[in-house]
């Protein structure tokens, strides 16, 4: 079984972010940028099913060449190939769309996994992209699935409880929290895919059909106010009441 | 996960592997060690389950060749390790201390083959523990009084004696142990369930009470003859210690880090006067005192990761590491506490738990005073040990 892994680098979701000069963009000082949460659920999903059923598993990411420590992750957790499409910062999800599915075109794989979305720019429109462009049945937001021979069944979380739905290979699968527990990557699997190639080619840089104008971050201010069951905090309750929400 | 302190942008100075797996243990801390070593440490017991967990991770063996079940990687990646295992807590680093650097390198450097492919895949899989006997109730900074001894007979050696401070004894499959043949000292690989061996826990400590401390008690203990090492006198258990004390020279950064990481976040919260404490001077000076010395630590252990991994590293140099990182970890612990009021005694926060092991952290491998007088000694060329 060939399974393609998309994967992308974000920034750790810990990241106090700092938006750049430009106003449009992270400042990227200081920010640790870690292999996209829901990219490893789908990795660890590829894993499983190449242990199961034997192949391999190929990661892959659209990026600056700083993205070949996501990748080098990717191959400490087990993938068997890496590759770079090496380019701008992409420009948006269409353009990282397009140059996935071109991969995708030459390598022909069985099931493509991603995760549902990355958590930087969350405009979760990769995995259904990716699917329209290949014209491949996609299921998202998967959180549990189960493939034989080449049905696939799968549960996907809906607002207030889940659906389960099926297709057949191949297609394409995003992965929701849930579907399984990643696996940490071990020394001697990061000694091998350190000596591992990652293979890189060119991206398309495509132009924008989205642009970023501006970024802004929310200000935090302490509204509320926390009171016991003190005289002078009973006092106050009451005045606050009375003054500010005018209730009484 | 935050990232961590790294006020001269160090990690630059590190290659992919090495962050990659340096945060692959802290994460893996973050999941499965910080959630429950406070309960652990309270109740004085080592959480086993975490054994076969490092195992997998490869946390054993880590400098080891792969022949051996070891992972082949570099000395700064165990050092990295080391000060992503004391983040959680001493005890962890202390476990992973002695099986790679008092217990596995011994018997890749001093054991007959037959011994190193016996006993090295399963110390580095986890199936077995070791433990290193040099410490007696009467010898600490002077290991070369010792009392235990060892006789030669038609068939091995008869051992005889006791050790103290022992991590892990009494959970050892395996112990490496030092005592006098004719006089000189000789290492021995003692099995458990030799006849006439014996490894009771010591209770009632107030430090480093998530790890498992025991002695060591040898009454005609019957040992083969190809269990001696191949290595005679005091620098057989000095190579070792050697090892280890680069080990504590990253791992006490680590503690370090977690109380800073800690103070720095409960003062920029801790609401006195209307203001959060992080705006006050006193609070400042002490965060940067912490922060300050932590980044002169992360310098001095870059240094000497690189001679390690180049081999050129001086037993004093890593003399000043130790001394210096447990020290300021020390410090900065106390510091932490202070900032965090009377919430630093609680468990609830890491400060209080790393103040009480760095100061066993202190006085182990090596007191503070020794290592001042290793320096001084090697400064001068005047001993002061006696």
């Amino acid at each position: 079984m060939n399974i393609l892994v998309c994967i992308s680098r974000v920034p750790d979701t810990a990241t106090k972010v700092i938006i750049g000069s430009d106003g449009k963009s992270i400042d990227p000082k200081g920010v640790k940028y870690i292999l996209n949460p829901y990219d490893e659920l789908a990795l660890e999903e590829a894993l499983r099913l190449r242990e199961k059923n034997g192949g391999n598993v190929t990661a892959i990411t659209v990026g600056t060449a700083e993205a070949t420590e996501t990748l080098r992750n990717a191959l400490a957790m087990g993938a068997d190939n890496a590759v770079l499409v090496k380019g701008d910062e992409p420009a948006d999800s269409y353009s990282v769309a397009v140059n996935l599915a071109d991969y995708a075109k030459k390598m022909n794989p069985d099931v493509i996994f991603l995760g549902k979305q990355s958590v930087d720019f969350d405009s979760l429109q990769l995995p259904s992209m990716l699917a329209e462009i290949l014209g491949l049945p996609s299921i998202s937001v998967v959180s549990k699935l189960t493939i034989d021979g080449t049905n696939v069944s799968a549960e996907r979380d809906i607002e207030g409880g889940k659906e389960v739905v099926s297709t057949t290979l191949p297609c394409v699968i995003s992965a929701q929290k849930g579907l399984n527990d990643p696996r940490y990557p071990k020394l001697p699997d990061i000694m091998k895919a350190k000596k591992k190639p990652i293979e890189e080619i060119a991206s398309n840089n495509l132009d924008a059909r989205t642009v970023v104008h501006k970024m802004e971050i929310p200000l935090k201010e302490r509204k509320a106010k926390i009171l016991g069951d003190s005289v002078q905090d009973i006092e106050m309750l009451v005045t606050l009441l009375h003054e500010d929400a005018k209730v009484i | 996960m935050q990232k961590s302190l790294d006020y001269l942008n160090l990690d630059e100075l590190y290659s992919e592997e090495e962050i990659l797996f340096r945060d692959t243990v802290k994460s893996f801390v973050y999941d499965e060690v910080s959630p429950i070593i406070d309960e652990y440490y309270q109740k004085g017991i080592y959480p086993v389950e975490l054994t076969p967990k490092l195992a997998e991770l490869g946390i054993f063996g880590i400098t080891v060749p792969t022949e051996y079940g070891g992972a082949g990687a570099n000395y700064t990646m165990y050092g990295l390790a080391m000060q992503e295992l004391e983040r959680g807590d001493s005890a962890i680093r202390s476990f992973a201390s002695v099986q790679n650097s008092l217990v596995m390198y011994p018997i890749l450097k001093y054991a007959n083959e037959e011994l190193k492919s016996k006993w090295l895949p399963k110390l580095a899989n986890g199936t077995a523990i070791g433990c290193f006997g040099l410490t007696e109730p009467d010898y600490g900074s002077n290991p070369s009084g010792m009392i235990t001894n060892a006789v030669e007979t038609e068939s091995g050696y008869l051992l005889n004696g006791a050790k103290m401070w022992i991590t892990n004894g009494t959970v050892a499959d395996i112990a490496v142990v030092w005592a006098k043949l004719d006089g000189v000292v000789n290492g021995f690989l003692v099995e458990k369930g030799t006849k006439g061996f014996s490894a009771p826990e010591m209770k009632g400590k107030y430090s480093l009470r998530a790890s498992v401390t025991s002695e060591l008690i040898f009454q005609d203990c019957e040992i083969p003859k190809e269990n001696r090492l191949n290595v005679v006198g005091l620098r057989g258990p000095l190579s070792c210690l050697s090892q280890a004390r680069f080990g504590i020279a990253y791992g006490a950064v680590g503690a370090a880090l977690s109380v800073y990481e800690s103070a720095l976040e409960y003062s920029k919260t801790r609401i006195q006067f209307d203001k959060p404490i992080a705006s006050f001077q006193l609070v400042q000076q002490k965060l940067v005192y912490m922060m300050n010395e932590i980044t002169k630590a992360q310098l001095i252990n870059y240094r000497l990761g690189r001679l390690m991994d180049e081999q050129r590293a001086l037993p004093q140099q890593i003399s000043l590491a130790k001394r210096n990182n447990v020290e300021i970890a020390l410090e900065s612990a106390r510091l932490a506490r202070e900032i965090h009021g009377a919430n630093g005694i609680l468990g609830e926060y890491p400060v209080m738990r790393h103040a009480a092991n760095l100061e066993s952290v202190k006085t182990y491998e090596g007191t503070n005073d020794i290592h001042t007088l290793i320096l001084g000694q090697d400064i001068t060329g005047f001993s002061a040990f006696a």
